[in-house]
């Protein structure tokens, strides 16, 4: 029940927030602060108290339209837990991150993150198909108006370009969902949407690859992965601090998340042989996300084309079949929310207060804002798989599996922790190094507002570098689960 | 209970206070936290080496604590120390408290005091876990963490770009080598199911499958991490320009420690490498190689510190070299030597530099022997060992490794002529510096020498480093070998000493080289004019001087290619969002076209309507 409540608190927060800009400009961020601050110490609780016997942590199954064998469905395991909780948790750190950005109705700003938020625990949590097509389309549609209201210069092509793949590629996963549940029918005479009984569903392995297809692309378009990426730059780039740090931090995770917990599992066999295609797409991501960050002349740019890279990783390590790979994929999962939104929330940073993300115009930096050089320092060392921090970590135990899969292709991902030292330090050097520019001649430090969820960010990613056992040991009884060795 | 955990706590202690309090302490604060936390490392080490000799145990090991655990791989925190271990703790928390004592007066007057030390007591933490960490997971946290304070200390004075691309040179390109490295560790994991060390081990020694390719590969990717870090050829470039961090950097990081990290990973595999004749074959060569390449380079430089880059490059060629011949006591005991030695020869040069007022050049000095007593006898001191003269710390370990490199090699002979030739230019190359350094006559205008840097109040902070890494340059030889000869038990080789020509001869090669090096850079004897003017000596000096012309290759065949393709316009904008566009071009060209028929005029429409029915009509009857 719990699970639907938070939903249901963030959909309301959002609503109150919206109207509450008639009161104060300041009073619906203070509302959404709140409500992500309760949402994660909400989420903490569920966390410490436990899950039940069967490792669940919350559990909701009632009909919603028995007609169409359609229920309401919320399940929350390890993995949903920790996604979720991500969620919360980076809400705190877009509002706050977006706090004095916008401009104009913060009702509204605020309505929407609140309801991307919402969209995005539902996705995280439903175990009904149809359910889950549902969440995905609620997380989109706010996220368009994020990006095309309070975007930047070229905001208009970006959430136009966003909302067309996302749509697209969600129209296939649709078309895959409806034929699913149609040749289950026909096979067994039960009309349902619901995860557990169409993973059992005995598909002939043809319409297996195709509907997996469905699936696949709408994920990997989410991912992003080669070659259906080229939304993410211009969506980034363009949308507010607020919407960069969900986009990247969140909303990329759901489809990782999705393979992990939809294609791989109900479509084990004809995965098992995609895996090649798999981890190809995923090793070229690494390399090609990689070449293009170093190209970028633009700092939030850069760090798209770095997230491309590191979701890289997420598919070769799903797609190794192992438990190292799996694991690692899932911590990545968490790391690279972490270290990519203290990172984008950078480039909102430097943005507000220079108004550009041109890094020819930055230079020296740090001379002028010491506090902020260094912590993008750590989170530049961080990206770039530093060990004791926690992309290090999950980069790691991906190549480590895939290792055991595929020599070749391991070797060709581990080129990409090069790459991402020629990018990670390029990036640091060009803004924040060198001769200070005489263009920018003061720019104010990170204060208390901004410095505290930097350090929140820092300790999480050290938690998870030293530490990452407390998450392992969570999902490790999922494993076998969502791997399905093959019976 | 034998503190080990504190001998890296400390160091991280010292790092954790310094980094949170964002350099807001006083620099006398930060001097003792920054000098003093790796003193008291120090004193710890000294301790449990104690406590080591004394039981009866050839290892201590920490309590753990697990890092990850999925599935059958397991690796957690733990430290686990033998002879070898202690050494490199030794050496790294000895010589590296002399160092930060020295730093805490060579970087007074700089920007960024606490950063500095903040950096250094990271690097010294790391480097610790490198030599102490019990699995090979924990090795490479360390071995990336030394990497990362090396890169943050190269590009120290980050408002020169210089200095910032040296920082970024020196960590992609031993990058490379880590990647090397990690796929080695893959394969361990593969073969052995573990990275456990000691598994590892026992693996090797006792169920290898036969015959061991796979042990060939791991260990030629183990080598390819080495020859990164320990900036071998072919991946050597990086080290000269790491010069450009602070001279207490470079004595520490790029000649004491770090860049014998190498060593320390090939030693500590030994089992792996005992089983494969081609590797250690290859591990020599190496070693052979970039001793033969640096010493000619480091005889043409003219930046006093990128002498001794060169020759600490080519002194691990050395250890490198001793490994791969079987003389791993030797090459231990060369790795601890240079250590002593090398940092005094930094440090010296750091207080000429300083008193220089930046100068590095040793064309613009001359004549500072009288100016700057006392770098100048330590630098005297410590080319002596350089050099391997009699009796010093140097004259041990380099014989040690010559003559068991004559009497165990598999081509004696070419090996130990090629080990020789280089002992030679050794005492060429330092006798050139010395020369330029501290005689003739004073080639600058800049002797406006700063008085408090010739008699600084607070010199103690200077000759108290020097005097005890000098003591140890000197007796370092004679303490030591008895120490690293039984670090490997009875699988190293040990050569005794037998007066036999080949024996003199490798005793006088340094002397040949002093005396030759007088004549050539010292007397009037030789005209120096006429050998620089001629032309092949000309053409070999710039050849030499660009370190044999690797920076040029790899700028040519990878920097140059990399930048063009990244800095092309359709290339930044994404190749494949070209097919997207190509979408919306035609989608746009059909609206466009379409909406031309949209004219609002009734005539047309009604034209178009009556045009489309007698389509259909006619297509009906058709068909």
């Amino acid at each position: 029940m719990s699970v639907m409540l938070l939903i249901l608190l963030l959909l309301g927060a959002g609503v109150v927030a919206w109207v509450s800009e008639r009161v104060n400009t300041t009073l619906p961020n203070w509302i959404a602060l709140i409500t992500f601050v309760a949402t994660t110490l909400w989420v903490l609780v569920i966390w410490f108290n436990g899950p039940d016997t069967d490792g669940l942590y919350a559990n909701l199954n009632r009909e919603w339209i028995p007609r169409f064998g359609i229920d309401l469905h919320l399940r929350v395991d390890a993995l949903s837990l920790m996604l979720i909780g991500l969620t919360t948790f980076l809400g705190i750190v877009a509002v706050v991150s977006s706090w004095t950005e916008t401009k104009t109705r913060h009702g509204f700003f605020q309505f929407n993150i609140l309801w991307v938020m919402a969209g995005v625990i539902g996705v995280f949590s439903a175990f009904d198909l149809f359910l889950f097509f549902f969440f995905w389309e609620v997380m989109l549609i706010p996220m368009y108006f994020l990006i095309a209201i309070w975007g930047h210069e070229d905001k208009e092509y970006a959430s136009m370009k966003f909302f067309l793949f996302t749509q697209i590629s969600g129209l296939l996963m649709l078309v895959a969902i409806v034929a699913l549940v149609w040749i289950n029918y026909n096979i067994s005479g039960v009309l349902t949407f619901d995860y557990d009984v169409l993973k059992e569903a005995n598909l002939d392995i043809a319409t297996a690859r195709l509907l997996m297809l469905g699936f696949f692309i709408a994920f990997i378009t989410k991912l992003p992965s080669v070659p259906v990426h080229t939304w993410l730059p211009d969506a980034h780039t363009q949308a507010p601090t607020a919407g960069s740090v969900i986009l990247a931090g969140i909303l990329l995770k759901t489809g990782a998340y999705g393979i992990i917990r939809f294609v791989v599992p109900m479509f084990n066999e004809a995965s098992k042989e995609f895996w090649v295609w798999g981890m190809s797409l995923g090793v070229i991501s690494i390399l090609y996300g990689g070449y293009l960050a170093y190209s970028q002349t633009d700092f939030k740019r850069l760090v798209a084309y770095s997230s491309i890279a590191h979701m890289g990783f997420i598919l070769v390590g799903v797609y190794s079949f192992s438990k190292l790979g799996t694991q690692g994929a899932i911590i990545t999962m968490i790391a690279h929310g972490f270290s990519t939104a203290a990172l984008f929330m950078m480039a909102g940073a430097i943005q507000e207060r220079l108004h550009t993300r041109e890094m020819s115009k930055m230079g020296g930096l740090w001379v002028r804002a010491p506090r902020m050089g260094a912590v993008t320092m750590f989170f530049v060392v961080a990206s770039v798989g530093m060990p004791g921090l926690g992309n290090f970590i999950g980069e790691f135990l991906v190549l480590i599996g895939a290792f055991q899969k595929s020599v070749v292709l391991t070797v060709f991902a581990a080129i990409g922790i090069v790459v991402a030292a020629v990018y990670g330090l390029s990036l640091m050097q060009r803004s924040f190094q060198g001769v200070p520019n005489p263009d920018v001649p003061k720019m104010h430090d990170f204060a208390f507002r901004e410095m505290s969820v930097m350090v929140l960010l820092m300790i999480a990613l050290v938690w998870v570098g030293i530490y990452p056992q407390s998450l392992l040991q969570m999902t490790a009884p999922l494993l076998s689960e969502l791997l399905r060795p093959t019976l | 209970m034998h503190l080990l955990w504190a001998i890296p706590a400390l160091p991280l202690a010292g790092f954790l206070i310094l980094f949170l309090t964002e350099g807001r302490l006083p620099r006398s604060v930060v001097s003792s936290i920054g000098a003093g936390s790796v003193g008291l490392a120090a004193l710890l080490t000294g301790y449990v080496a104690w406590q080591f000799t004394s039981s009866d145990s050839s290892e201590f090991v920490s309590s753990s604590w697990t890092w990850m655990i999925v599935g059958e791989f397991n690796v957690s925190f733990r430290l686990w120390v033998d002879a070898l271990s202690l050494v490199m703790v030794s050496v790294i928390t000895g010589v590296g408290f002399l160092i930060h004592w020295y730093a805490t007066g060579y970087m007074s007057e700089e920007e960024g005091y606490s950063r500095f030390f903040c950096y250094m007591n990271l690097f010294v933490f790391a480097m610790l876990i490198l030599v102490m960490g019990d699995n090979l997971l924990l090795l490479f946290l360390g071995w990336e963490g030394v990497g990362l304070c090396s890169y943050l200390l190269i590009g120290f004075f980050h408002k020169v770009p210089e200095f910032g691309y040296a920082a970024r040179k020196a960590f992609v390109v031993t990058r490379v080598g880590d990647t090397f490295l990690i796929i080695a560790l893959f394969l361990i994991f593969k073969q052995v199911g573990s990275l456990q060390i000691q598994e590892g081990l026992t693996f090797a020694r006792e169920s290898m499958p036969d015959p061991a390719t796979i042990n060939t590969i791991i260990c030629l990717l183990l080598l390819g991490g080495a020859v990164g870090k320990s900036a071998q050829v072919p991946l050597q470039t990086w080290l000269p320009d790491a010069m450009a961090g602070p001279t207490p950097v470079s004595a520490l990081i790029h000649a004491a420690t770090m860049v014998t990290a190498g060593v320390y990973l090939i030693a500590r595999m030994q089992d792996f490498f005992m089983l494969s004749q081609t590797a250690m074959l290859c591990v020599a060569a190496v070693g052979l190689v970039t001793l033969f390449i640096a010493s000619f380079t480091a005889l043409v430089q003219s930046d006093i510190k990128r002498v001794l880059a060169y020759s600490t490059m080519s002194q691990i060629g050395y250890m490198f070299f001793a490994l791969g011949v079987g003389a791993w006591s030797a090459g231990l005991f060369h790795l601890m030597t240079h250590a002593f030695f090398k940092a005094l020869l930094f440090l010296a040069s750091g207080s000429v530099i300083l008193a220089m007022h930046h100068e590095q050049n040793m064309f613009k000095m001359g004549g500072l022997w009288k100016k700057l007593p006392i770098p100048f006898i330590a630098m005297l001191v410590g080319s002596a060992a350089l050099v391997a003269l009699p009796l010093t710390s140097g004259f041990f370990s380099k014989d040690a490794i010559l003559l068991t490199a004559w009497k165990n090699s598999p081509y004696a002979i070419l090996f130990w002529t090629v080990a020789v030739i280089a002992a030679f230019l050794t005492s060429l190359y330092t006798v050139r510096m010395m020369v330029l350094t501290f005689f003739g006559k004073p080639q600058s205008e800049m002797h406006e020498l700063k008085k408090e840097s010739l008699w600084h109040p607070s010199r103690i902070r200077t000759v108290v480093p020097f005097g005890l890494l000098a003591v140890l340059s000197i007796a370092g030889g004679w303490m030591g070998f008895e120490f690293t000869s039984d670090l490997f038990g009875d699988k190293g080789v040990h050569a005794e000493f037998h007066f036999d020509p080949i024996a003199l001869l490798t005793l006088g090669i340094p002397f040949a080289g002093v005396v030759v090096g007088y004549f050539l850079f010292a007397s009037d004897l030789v005209d120096r004019r006429k050998i620089i003017k001629n032309r092949l000596s000309d053409l070999l000096s710039k050849f030499w001087h660009s370190g044999w012309g690797f920076d040029w290759l790899y700028d040519t065949l990878v920097v140059k290619p990399f930048r063009f393709i990244a800095q092309t316009r359709t290339n930044r904008n994404d190749i494949v969002d070209l097919f997207f566009k190509l979408i919306k071009f035609l989608a746009s060209l059909f609206h466009h076209i379409l909406s031309m028929f949209q004219t609002g005029h009734v005539r047309w429409y009604a034209f178009t309507m009556v045009g489309g029915l007698l389509l259909v009509f006619l297509a009906v009857v058709w068909i």
